[in-house]
């Protein structure tokens, strides 16, 4: 295979230029994994395409040569699904990165795959529309892998997931050919492979352009924030509001847990003892949400709320999502390391499969902080252990997946919005059977009858670079920044999918060709404002600032 | 499906039969399986807002059992069709604009393969990303690629109130009701339906519908709002609370042709109609979810076949002259014809990914046993 590869180097310099092909071993080590760092697999050779003609031209050499591929994007994934093959190419989307065109009338973007989530919306909102899928790593992530991975967010409870939002794809066929699924008109005619395409993991080809809706903006946003004793009274709220008929844009819940960890990491300033935090978001027209937010507030009092606070501008709205959006990176502060659990079970079943979890913590005697998505029964449960202790990771790797057979027994999933990839393949037999793996292959067959791209995702095979669960490892990283040792910033990762302290490896750092990723710092300006920068890491430890900066 | 498969049968699925007569009919049938036993509602879990149906469940009937608790399946489609028959169609009406199609309310499908097989995807959660989305590719396959036996959807509350608004344009007005579908699409104030309704050709009236849905006050403000702005674009607004003329039902015609665009086209999209009308000396009753980018012409059965044809080509030579590149972003598909017009003018013109499509019936149905000739790529 190695030949192979040799043999490829020159045609895909003549495809791409001999800058956007990457040879050095020590620079191909910086694609080796994306946001799932416990796999990791140094690619063959990393190439970076700049527009869809090279990338059909890429995978047309990868078919013609038998070589697997892989894409990539911002390199954000939870379930390793950009990790890349051994004896692949990983085809680098990056480049293409630039916002086609905007049609305020049609509500319609064109953007290419390496355009970022949320520059989507910030080019839209001068015309009052927005994207609105929103991954909390929204500001890095790209479309096009979002569309790979069919992303949510906090808000697809009522505004869906990328599959909803996503009329048109122009992609690379798994042979190398150019093609459309859907025309943009967000109406059907023959099967409808845009949704089928959507969320595949990139293993059905490769995107080159996407044609997405965009909304118009909300009048009125108002967030609220109601404190309970327990879960089971946030829970009991959480069910009155969906009783009363209201669909919020969001729900979200925390546990002490999670609001303690929070609390030591952003001062978020929750009420101090609260059990759970629950956050209610609704939009929509002023003549709508002023009721509706009657109503919220006059539940959530009589499930048992100890306080309630509500908020109608950004600046305020903020506030109080800064717990929760900095939950993930914040157990870190109370563990050295975690795993990050994505499951699902129907809403109504939320009450009994926390206190499953809470019983299989203490049976194990691993600590389980729970953050979920309450409206959709969308659970994050963050498995907290040591990871010099082997029992006490072997344990934890243990609860993480009996939380998943809880989902499963409650008739749920084993994933709601971090995918399959390598990560959870082996559990699929679990959610489906042989036959309806088989039929699901049927597609995969139609696209990509010889199994060359993104092979060894989804679905159960033993040919994998190494099958353990998603480890998160909190402190290894941070210890030896300078910023961080003099007070000057703190270690601190916007939103769950993205994680405190670990390497954050999406795209190279021209200042430093050997980096191997990123890490995102926080610190105040002069005039108290939060600044958020990505800085480069090395092999060395930290690098420089590449500026790579960002509000 | 084992035995038909052993006698390499080919097999036609129907529900109600409300659109066997869309599309193409089956160049062969051996076996008709008829799902309208299969009426169960297996499960509502009113707190989950989730529904698993059988296939043979009629929209009617589903509805009863939701409104019950207070939900609905939010789908405009008609009572007596099956669920199956809906989702295999792809069958959504003018509330598509806020809530989309079958495929957007369906979490979880089973079905059995023209094998014999049976497969699920999905699941009961609404949100699941686990696998692949059969679900996705079985809705508006139209029975070729197997049978649907059960569906599982996402539910919605039903609206405490609903108001529709209209505007009424002169047929000299056509810009004013083009401005009034984009303003009232773009609006912050959360339309469910944006319609057009232009029956009779291009000497008679255009009429612009919003559908508001929400709570009582809520909805008579947002009336208010909607028909002021339907006004500021020419139209003769007027709000009620009942449906108007024609809402969201298509004429008895004998040939349906669906035009899909983005909405920025509109102007165009009417104009081509307007002018290809003329031309093949037909009058197509021309009505939609405008604000979703779909307008569907009828034509009444005394329409020649020879003068359908006529006009289903000159309207997609008219689109591709006025559009240019853009003309890709226009779709033309003859959804219900006689078989001599389909015989003359191809049912979906150029469709992007029809070899991926082929691909994907050859996998499924490597016989071509299901409902042989429905297939719009072709068998």
């Amino acid at each position: 295979m190695t030949t192979t590869i040799e043999e490829l180097v020159p045609r895909m310099r003549d495809i791409c230029g001999a800058g956007n092909v990457i040879t050095d071993p020590l620079e191909l080590r910086t694609y080796e994994c994306d946001g799932l760092t416990a796999h990791r697999c140094v690619p063959a050779l990393v190439v970076l395409p700049g527009s869809a003609a090279e990338v059909a031209a890429i995978v047309a050499a990868c078919a013609q040569a038998g070589v697997p591929f892989v894409a990539r994007g911002s390199g954000t994934g939870l379930s390793g699904g950009a990790l890349p093959h051994q004896d692949g190419v990983l085809i680098v989307m990056t480049r293409m990165r630039k916002i086609l065109e905007i049609d305020p009338v049609s509500r319609r973007a064109v953007v290419e795959p390496g355009v970022t989530n949320l520059s989507v919306s910030k080019a839209a909102a001068p015309f009052g529309l927005f994207y609105a899928p929103d991954p909390s790593s929204q500001v890095v992530c790209s479309v096009g892998g979002n569309v790979a991975e069919n992303s949510g967010g906090a808000h697809c409870l009522k505004h869906g997931f990328t599959v909803h939002h996503v009329l048109g794809l122009e992609i690379v066929t798994p042979s190398g050919e150019l093609t459309w699924l859907g025309d943009g008109t967000g109406v059907t005619t023959g099967y409808d492979l845009l949704g089928t395409f959507t969320g595949s993991e990139g293993t059905l080809g490769i995107v080159t352009k996407i044609v997405v809706k965009l909304m118009p903006l909300p009048e009125v946003v108002h967030t609220l924030l109601a404190a309970y004793a327990t879960t089971s009274e946030g829970g009991r709220a959480v069910s009155d509001i969906i009783a009363a008929g209201i669909v919020p844009a969001a729900i979200e819940m925390m546990d002490a847990l999670s609001i303690e960890a929070a609390e030591a990491a952003v001062r978020c300033n929750y009420p101090a003892g609260a059990g759970a935090v629950l956050i209610v978001e609704l939009d929509g027209p002023a003549a709508e949400v002023e009721a509706e937010l009657a109503t919220v507030r006059a539940i959530c009092q009589a499930a048992g709320a100890t306080e309630i606070r509500a908020a109608d501008d950004p600046a305020e709205r903020a506030v109080i999502w800064a717990g929760r959006k900095s939950a993930f990176a914040a157990v870190g502060r109370i563990s050295p390391a975690f795993i990050v659990q994505d499951g699902v079970v129907p809403r109504t079943s939320l009450g009994a499969v926390l206190a499953k979890i809470a019983s299989l913590s203490e049976e194990a005697g691993v600590r389980v902080a729970n953050v979920f998505h309450a409206g959709d029964g969308n659970l994050h449960p963050l498995v907290l252990y040591d990871d010099a202790s082997p029992a006490e990771t072997i344990a934890a790797e243990e609860l993480s997946g009996a939380i998943l057979d809880a989902c499963l027994e409650h008739g749920g999933s084993i994933t709601g919005e971090h995918g399959v990839g390598v990560d959870k393949s082996r559990y699929m037999p679990k959610m489906f059977d042989a036959d309806d793996l088989d039929t699901m292959q049927l597609v995969r067959c139609a696209f990509d009858p010889a199994s060359l791209c993104n092979p060894g995702k989804i679905f159960p095979t033993p040919r994998l670079c190494g099958e353990v669960p998603g480890h998160r490892r909190a402190a290894q990283y941070t210890a030896g920044h300078p910023a961080v040792a003099a007070g000057q910033a703190e270690i601190f990762l916007d939103g769950y999918r993205t994680i405190l302290g670990s390497r954050h490896p999406f795209g190279s750092c021209r200042r430093l060709p050997f980096a191997v990723g990123w890490i995102c710092l926080q610190s105040r300006g002069r005039d108290g404002a939060v600044v958020r920068r990505l800085t480069c890491e090395h092999r060395g430890g930290f690098g420089a600032d590449a500026g790579r900066g960002f509000v | 499906m084992r035995a038909a498969a052993s006698s390499e049968l080919t097999v036609v699925p129907r529900g109600a039969g409300t659109g066997l007569s869309w599309g193409a009919p089956p160049s062969s049938c051996d076996l008709v399986v008829d799902l309208r036993l299969m009426d169960q509602v297996l499960e509502h879990a009113a707190g989950d807002l989730v529904a698993r149906v059988q296939a043979g469940v009629t929209i009617g009937q589903l509805a009863a059992a939701l409104a019950s608790a207070g939900q609905q399946l939010a789908l405009d489609a008609p009572a007596a069709a099956t669920v199956g028959g809906v989702v295999a169609t792809g069958t959504a009406g003018p509330r598509r604009f806020r809530y989309g199609a079958p495929r957007d309310l369906l979490i979880g499908m089973t079905v059995v393969r023209a094998d014999g097989v049976i497969a699920h995807s999905g699941g009961k959660v609404v949100k699941n990303v686990a696998g692949y989305d059969l679900g996705k590719l079985f809705s508006g396959s139209q029975g070729t690629l197997g049978l649907i036996t059960e569906a599982t959807f996402r539910l919605h509350p039903l609206p405490p109130a609903v108001a529709w608004v209209t505007g009424e344009f002169g047929p000299s007005d056509r810009a004013g009701a083009v401005t009034a579908v984009a303003s009232a699409a773009s609006s912050a104030l959360v339309p469910s339906a944006v319609e057009l309704d232009w029956p009779g050709g291009s000497h008679r009236a255009l009429r612009v519908g919003v559908l508001v849905e929400g709570t009582p006050s809520g909805v008579a403000e947002r009336a208010k709002q909607f028909s002021e702005l339907l006004a500021a674009a020419g139209g003769a607004a007027a709000v009620a609370d009942v449906p108007p003329a024609r809402w969201g039902q298509l004429p008895s015609p004998s040939a349906v042709i669906r035009v899909s665009f983005w909405l920025s086209s509109l102007g165009a999209v009417l104009e081509a109609l307007a002018a290809a009308a003329a031309d093949a000396g037909v009058r197509p009753a021309v009505s939609g979810p405008a604000g979703a980018g779909a307008l569907y012409a009828c034509l009444d059965p005394a329409t020649s076949h020879d003068a359908v044809a006529r006009f289903v080509a000159g309207l997609r030579e008219r689109i591709g002259r006025a559009l240019g590149a853009r003309g890709s972003r226009v779709g033309v598909v003859v959804l219900a014809a006689p078989p001599p017009v389909l015989e003359a003018v191809s049912a979906a013109g150029t469709i992007p990914g029809a070899a991926l499509m082929r691909a994907v019936r050859d996998q499924f149905d490597p016989g071509h046993r299901m409902f042989p000739g429905r297939f719009v790529g072709g068998d």
